[in-house]
């Protein structure tokens, strides 16, 4: 049973599109800051690309620092969207719909931000062109297929166009209505982009089996992503920390983990700057913690379970980093502030039904987590390679510079930005999906009984 | 009729015999046209050393002992390093060569986390020679740029100018003799002044180093030779050999010290 009001239709293509039809007084100050920051990193990479990765604080033994670091967080919050539009769906949750579309666009555009790091990372990007496209006749060589790094490209590559498609095929029913509401340009604009969206019942017939057909195609994707990006890490023979077999699994309940929570701190924003109370309700809030309780505690099983392989063999130099992780400073301090922050505060702040209900509580546990999932990747990528082997000579310690912390908090703003632009175009909620748990939730008295109005074919 | 030998490179390190003198290591820096490693460089631990003299420390003053450990790329027959380079930037040469394509890198610095030996380097800056060093760069070797991985490679320049010169026009064997003869031995070969470091082909059976081969992978594990090969346990199968370090004089040790 659901809580909340019925609206009619009306009421609710009017409320959801008021992001599209009027501008809030905070929009275009949100828009330039991001940009600034946007813009002022850009400049740093500018700056880098002309100079050379001397200015950023990697040194001989750690040649992957913040940037990958970085990856591989972004990599993981794009993990939400299939999470809560794909598998949810399939599974007919029904407090997934408003929540679904703002995932999926989380996914597309964190997705994107993450595939600049690499880029970013290696200094020279036009020189990647044919890392990441086989078309390098003039040399009549293609990519390394034995090597993670292309199998990183394919597999984030499909994951992208599977995400925009997926988006898309939601987004047509509200682009009809948008092509309805609008005038001028935008009315052009949108009927294009409406392929001819009637709303007869063939039309919606294909685009829910397309939807369905989507988020089956589409798991496997997910899980393959995050598996393969974890290999870049597990398949590094040399480096002790990295080298293990239970990373795939490790990283995709990880990914999900600060995914969620990322996708449930973004809606909470949106309830707030958009007034979409009746849409956003508590008890979607309430269901996505429940959720993430299961996704944290597997999570942490992963997270223990790394560490005993780890020591299990009592090889010295596996011995000799996890010494490093848990007992020298600075990364002991890491250590207990990644765990608690991404297990054991978010837990207990999701524990009670009451402050499952608080938003600002949930808004610091799910901020509490994705600060945890950052130092998680930072903490598993750079000791590893601080003291990468047995031998003592060229160990080395890395200090990250301002201008990696001002690229990376570059990632932040565009991913904001992008957010925010996009809210302004198309629909963060999904008005066909409401109505059609609206119409769901109808309920009819027939003699003493109350029964659904209407039935799922399926 | 052009000779042909499949050559399989090799190098041999007597440990017994270095010195720690970073001879080698001054010479691979002007053979190869390394940047100059600065005082800068070093505190960054940015320095470049294609070969590079470990030194590690035994027992407590006043009773301590240096010991030393040259490391250069080991060449690795089932190189860590190769696999995982997405542009093949890196890959084996049918001479057992590890060879660094600079052109095609583009500068993930994968390999460089996956060598086990720690011995490629990245160009974080643009080298640069000081003005009166322009003139002695070394014609035969790539200047390397910003963004791009390097590392010893056996100096294969000389190894192909000795090709050239006594297999291709004096239709000779090439070996370790007439290479020695004719200055073609990698420069830290050459300048080694206790002729710790030994270089040859490993599949030649008149050079020096061919036995030392022979014998480690004849009697693997019970050896009663000096030879080995550094973290052989991963799997790498190094084309570099060290011979074990004969301790005349042991160690005290003293209790009493302090
Ligand atoms: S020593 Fe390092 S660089 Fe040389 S072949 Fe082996 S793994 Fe590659
Ligand atoms: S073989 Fe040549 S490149 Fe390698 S360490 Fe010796 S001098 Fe340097």
């Amino acid at each position: 049973m659901q809580e909340g009001r019925v609206l009619p239709p009306e009421q609710i293509n009017k409320d959801l599109l008021n992001s599209i039809m009027s501008t809030p007084k905070w929009y275009w100050p949100a828009v330039g800051i991001c940009s600034l920051i946007v813009l002022i990193a850009a400049t740093i990479v500018g700056y880098m690309i002309n100079k050379g990765l001397g200015i950023t604080g990697l040194n001989r033994p750690v040649m992957w620092g913040f940037f990958i670091t970085n990856f591989v967080f972004w990599i993981g919050i794009s993990h939400a969207g299939v999470m809560l539009s794909a598998i949810l769906r399939l599974a007919k949750a029904e407090w997934r719909r408003p929540a679904s579309r703002a995932a999926e666009v989380l996914t597309i555009f964190s997705l994107m931000t993450a595939m600049t790091m690499p880029i970013i990372h290696t200094g020279r990007p036009w020189r990647s062109l044919y890392w990441f496209f086989p078309y390098d006749f003039a040399r009549g060589i293609f990519p390394n297929i034995r090597s993670p790094l292309v199998w990183d490209p394919s597999a984030i590559l499909t994951y992208l166009t599977s995400s925009v498609l997926f988006v898309f095929i939601a987004l047509i029913p509200d682009f009809a209505i948008l092509r309805d509401n609008t005038t001028g340009l935008r009315k052009k604009i949108y009927t294009a982009l409406s392929m001819g969206w009637q709303g007869n019942a063939r039309q919606w017939k294909l685009q829910i089996v397309a939807g369905i057909l989507l988020s089956a195609l589409i798991l496997p994707v997910f899980v393959s992503v995050h598996s393969i990006v974890s290999w870049d890490f597990g398949m590094a023979v040399s480096v002790k920390a990295w080298h293990s077999t239970v990373f795939a699994p490790y990283f995709v309940v990880g990914a999900v983990h600060s995914g969620v929570s990322a996708v449930i701190f973004v809606l909470i924003l949106l309830r707030q700057a958009y007034g979409w109370q009746d849409y956003i309700r508590r008890e979607h809030v309430e269901a996505l913690c429940r959720l993430l309780i299961v996704v944290s505690t597997g999570w942490f099983y992963y997270f223990c379970m790394e560490i005993i392989f780890g020591i299990y063999g009592r090889e010295a130099d596996e011995v000799a980093i996890r010494t490093l992780q848990f007992t020298l400073y600075p990364w002991n301090w890491i250590m207990i502030i990644f765990i608690v922050t991404t297990y054991f505060l978010p837990i207990l702040l999701w524990s009670r039904k009451v402050w499952r209900r608080n938003l600002l509580i949930v808004s610091i546990a799910c901020i509490s987590v994705n600060i945890g999932m950052w130092l998680e990747r930072y903490i598993l990528f750079v000791p590893g390679q601080i003291n990468k082997q047995l031998f003592t000579f060229t160990w080395a310690n890395y200090t990250p510079t301002i201008f990696e912390g001002i690229i990376v908090l570059g990632t932040f703003a565009l991913v904001t930005l992008l957010l925010l632009l996009f809210s302004k175009v198309m629909p963060l909620i999904p008005l066909y999906d409401i109505k059609e748990g609206d119409i769901l939730k109808t309920e009819v008295q027939i003699g003493r009984r109350t029964v659904p109005a209407t039935f799922r074919e399926d | 009729m052009v000779i042909k030998i499949e050559h399989k490179w090799g190098m041999v390190v007597d440990l017994d015999k270095c010195t720690g003198c970073n001879g080698c290591v001054v010479a691979c820096q002007a053979e190869n046209n390394l940047p100059i490693n600065t005082k800068d460089l070093f505190m960054q631990k940015r320095a470049f050393e294609w070969i590079r003299i470990e030194r590690y420390w035994e027992g407590e003053f006043p009773n301590v002992k240096a010991r030393y450990l040259p490391v250069m790329c080991q060449h690795c027959g089932n190189a860590p390093c190769e696999p995982v380079c997405p542009v093949y930037a890196t890959y084996h040469n049918d001479q057992g060569l590890n060879v660094q394509v600079y052109n095609r890198c583009v500068g993930t610095r994968y390999c460089i986390n996956n060598c086990t030996y720690q011995v490629r380097f990245f160009n974080f800056w643009e080298p640069t020679w000081p003005e009166r060093l322009q003139n002695q760069l070394n014609p035969d070797v790539t200047v390397r740029t910003r963004g791009i991985t390097e590392k010893c490679t056996f100096c294969v320049q000389r190894i192909r100018r000795a090709e050239i010169t006594v297999e291709r026009r004096e239709r000779t064997k090439l070996n370790d003799k007439t290479m020695a003869a004719r200055n073609f031995m990698p420069a830290c070969v050459q300048a080694c002044p206790t002729n710790a470091l030994m270089f040859g082909d490993q599949n030649n059976q008149e050079d020096k180093i061919h036995g030392y081969f022979e014998e480690l992978h004849n009697h693997e594990g019970h050896s009663d030779s000096r030879g080995y090969r550094i973290l052989e346990e991963i799997g790498t199968d190094p084309s570099v050999i060290y011979l074990k370090k004969v301790d005349q004089f042991k160690m005290e040790h003293s209790e009493s010290h302090g």
